[in-house]
């Protein structure tokens, strides 16, 4: 599923830590890319900041690796000045929802044509591992040293509500399934935001007894639950057991887009 | 052929943006820019360009840098406290090298300030605001006119230097009305493109590197992070480092008598004025009134890159007097290059500097 014609060889080795869940994510979005039959010159890659956001910088196409949460307003910025360009954006759950945030729900909001991966790790892995506004409560951190005392944010529910035509929402486990999702928010007009819950065992998994790589990918495994199945349990007041996140597709629809091709 | 209209400041400088081909413009109301958005949003869908109301400065800045990197020409613009806001941007703008224009109709300050009164208070801000080494062009204009001209040369430099520059305006030309002559065409110089076989953060003899829009297959690498002639991130070579932040400071500063724009007037004075936007026209009016041939004028129409050699086209100078809408932010920028007194003559609260408060000044120091 490798797609070496999109990785830019001379940029080795990269900074991700061994086991980083990013690699896999970035692969399987430039396998959908490959899917789409894009070329490199009808192609942006555009980030933020953070782990995630260095992604940009290991494909060999037009890039731009921006300021810390604004990738989405660079973005906006590109496609409507070029419509004919695919805009794909990378960003983390820090860079999204917390310094981006305002970004994110305009975005959507706008529907700008463009296919965003988010790859949510729950932390801030680039600055050493601090609590981000998608860290479950309870869980640990470097600034939650007595576990997380705050609500998290539902980023694919963000997405949803704040206007996003293509919604979905899957693991680093997933390989498969994020490939075609991503490929579907490709297809879609508007903007498609792709959560990916991703391992980060250098600073999520060190704070949260899931050091081992394959433990928290099993985890990641074990509590993703089909939305179907998710919202049925939670229609029928069954509930479902802590920690269970839905994964699939959230949302297709057709609002009106802004900067799609004429 | 060229026409003759009445018009407001905000309004010029969106025109001189349109004639100079500005195609992008993304940005956030706030008084008194308010109206260059407003003509902009009117304007260019008529044009086949872009208008977007952005979700805030930040958001702004960031579109338009996007929107340069295909190649658009694009600008913003705003007052105070966006420009604020759009410093860390700028810093980003300084660092990939991407040409693109920022207005800053002043307004008093600190913080909201006076929305509605006149000040050149950001005028080390548009310099220094970012953190770190860098260079900027920053152009100030005195008239409606000048709105429309200096605009079209902020687009100009900005494309030849892969610079942000500024159009350092403030509420009293912003929203002055006078008559403005509109010619057919302007000037225009674009970028230069990458040549075949160069890297893209490769420069040329003058400093400043080809420029490949995205889209044109030659993928570059864009980052705000420090990076090497390829374009790729080299953070901990002290010398990597050091090559490229003092590129980008010297490709400005070596050219500062190119970039240059001021008007002499009375060159054999002892008593000289040095101004830049409409403080220059209360002095202008001293001069209109007194008939005073002994009175010398530095009207500076670029104040960054600062030009000192402009100074010495005083030879007799004894005193220099410097009228500014703050409290004294270019006077220390004149002290360190000349020899005599720079008396600071500051007033802030929004109004421009009457010719008697000027006169006053000027018999003390005769
Ligand atoms: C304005 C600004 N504030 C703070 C930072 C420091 N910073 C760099 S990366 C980062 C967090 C990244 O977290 P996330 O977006 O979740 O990405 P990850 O590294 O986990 O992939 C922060 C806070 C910055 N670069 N810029
Ligand atoms: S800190 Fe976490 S997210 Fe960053 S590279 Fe290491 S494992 Fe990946």
């Amino acid at each position: 599923m490798i797609a070496p014609d999109w990785f830019r060889e001379d940029r080795l080795p990269h900074i991700y830590c061994t086991g980083c869940g990013n690699g896999t994510v970035l692969n399987c979005t430039l396998a959908a890319v490959e899917e789409m039959g894009w070329k490199r010159n009808e192609t942006a890659f555009i980030s933020g900041i953070g782990c995630s956001s260095r992604a940009p910088g290991y494909i060999l196409a037009d890039s731009l690796h921006t300021t810390h949460g604004r990738a989405l307003a660079f973005a906006t910025g590109v496609k409507m000045a070029r419509p004919d360009l695919n805009v794909v954006v990378f960003t983390g759950d820090g860079d999204l929802a917390a310094i981006g945030g305002n970004h994110f729900i305009h975005a959507c909001r706008r529907n700008v044509d463009m296919t965003v991966v988010c790859m949510n790790n729950q932390i801030y892995g680039m600055t050493g591992g601090q609590g981000s506004p998608t860290t479950p409560p309870g869980a640990f951190s470097t600034t939650t040293p007595y576990g997380s005392s705050e609500p998290a944010f539902d980023l694919a529910e963000l997405a949803v509500a704040a206007g996003a035509n293509y919604v979905a929402r899957w693991t680093s486990y997933h390989v498969k399934e994020l490939t075609k999702a991503i490929t579907t928010g490709m297809q879609t007009p508007g903007f498609a935001f792709i959560e990916v819950r991703t391992q980060c065992p250098t600073n999520f998994g060190r704070h949260n007894k899931l050091r081992r790589v394959p433990d928290m990918i099993e985890y990641l495994r074990s509590h993703a639950m089909l939305v179907s199945k998710y919202d049925r349990l939670a229609r029928e007041g069954a509930g479902v057991p802590e920690g269970t996140f839905s994964v699939g597709e959230l949302v297709r629809r057709r609002r009106p887009v802004m900067g799609a091709k004429q | 052929m060229s026409r003759v209209e009445f018009m407001q400041g905000n309004t010029a400088c969106a025109e001189g943006a349109l004639a100079a081909g500005c195609r992008f413009f993304g940005g956030y109301p706030i008084t008194p820019s308010t109206e260059i958005a407003e003509t902009m949003a009117r304007r260019l869908p008529k044009v086949g360009g872009v208008f977007i109301s952005m979700e805030d400065e930040l958001a702004s800045i960031a579109a338009v840098i996007g929107a340069a990197w295909t190649g658009a020409r694009a600008m913003t613009a705003t007052s105070g406290p966006g420009f604020s806001l759009m410093m860390e941007n700028i810093g980003y703008a300084a660092m990939t090298e991407t040409p693109c224009v920022i207005v800053n109709v002043q307004r008093g300050g600190p913080s909201t300030g006076q929305p509605t009164r006149a000040a050149q208070g950001d005028m080390l801000q548009c310099r220094f605001g970012s953190h770190g080494d860098y260079s900027t062009i920053a152009l100030t204009p005195n008239s409606v006119q000048e709105m429309f001209d200096l605009t079209v040369k902020a687009f100009n430099l900005a494309d030849r230097f892969r610079v942000p520059t500024f159009l350092m305006s403030d509420e009293v030309v912003g929203h002055m009305r006078e008559r403005v002559t509109i010619p057919d065409s302007v000037e225009v110089v674009p970028r230069r493109p990458l040549a075949e076989g160069s890297l893209p953060y490769e420069a040329g003899d003058d400093g400043v590197p080809g420029f490949a829009p995205f889209g044109s297959g030659r993928s570059v690498h864009v980052t705000g992070l420090t990076h090497n002639e390829r374009g790729y991130p080299d953070t901990t070579d002290p010398a990597a480092h050091d090559r490229l932040v003092r590129r980008l400071v010297t490709k400005v500063e070596s050219a500062r008598r190119d970039i240059a724009d001021y008007e002499v007037t009375n060159p054999d004075a002892e008593t000289v004025f040095v101004t830049y936007g409409p403080p220059s026209r209360t002095v202008e009016q001293v001069m209109r009134d007194r008939q005073d041939d002994s009175i010398g004028h530095l009207r500076l129409k670029v104040v960054w890159p600062f030009p000192e050699f402009a100074l010495s086209e005083f030879p007799n100078a004894k005193v220099f007097l410097m009228p500014e809408l703050n409290m004294g932010q270019m006077v220390r920028e004149v002290q360190r290059h000349v020899d005599q007194p720079v008396i600071p003559i500051p007033k802030i609260g929004g109004e421009l500097h009457t010719p008697a408060e000027l006169v006053r000044v000027l018999e003390a120091h005769r």
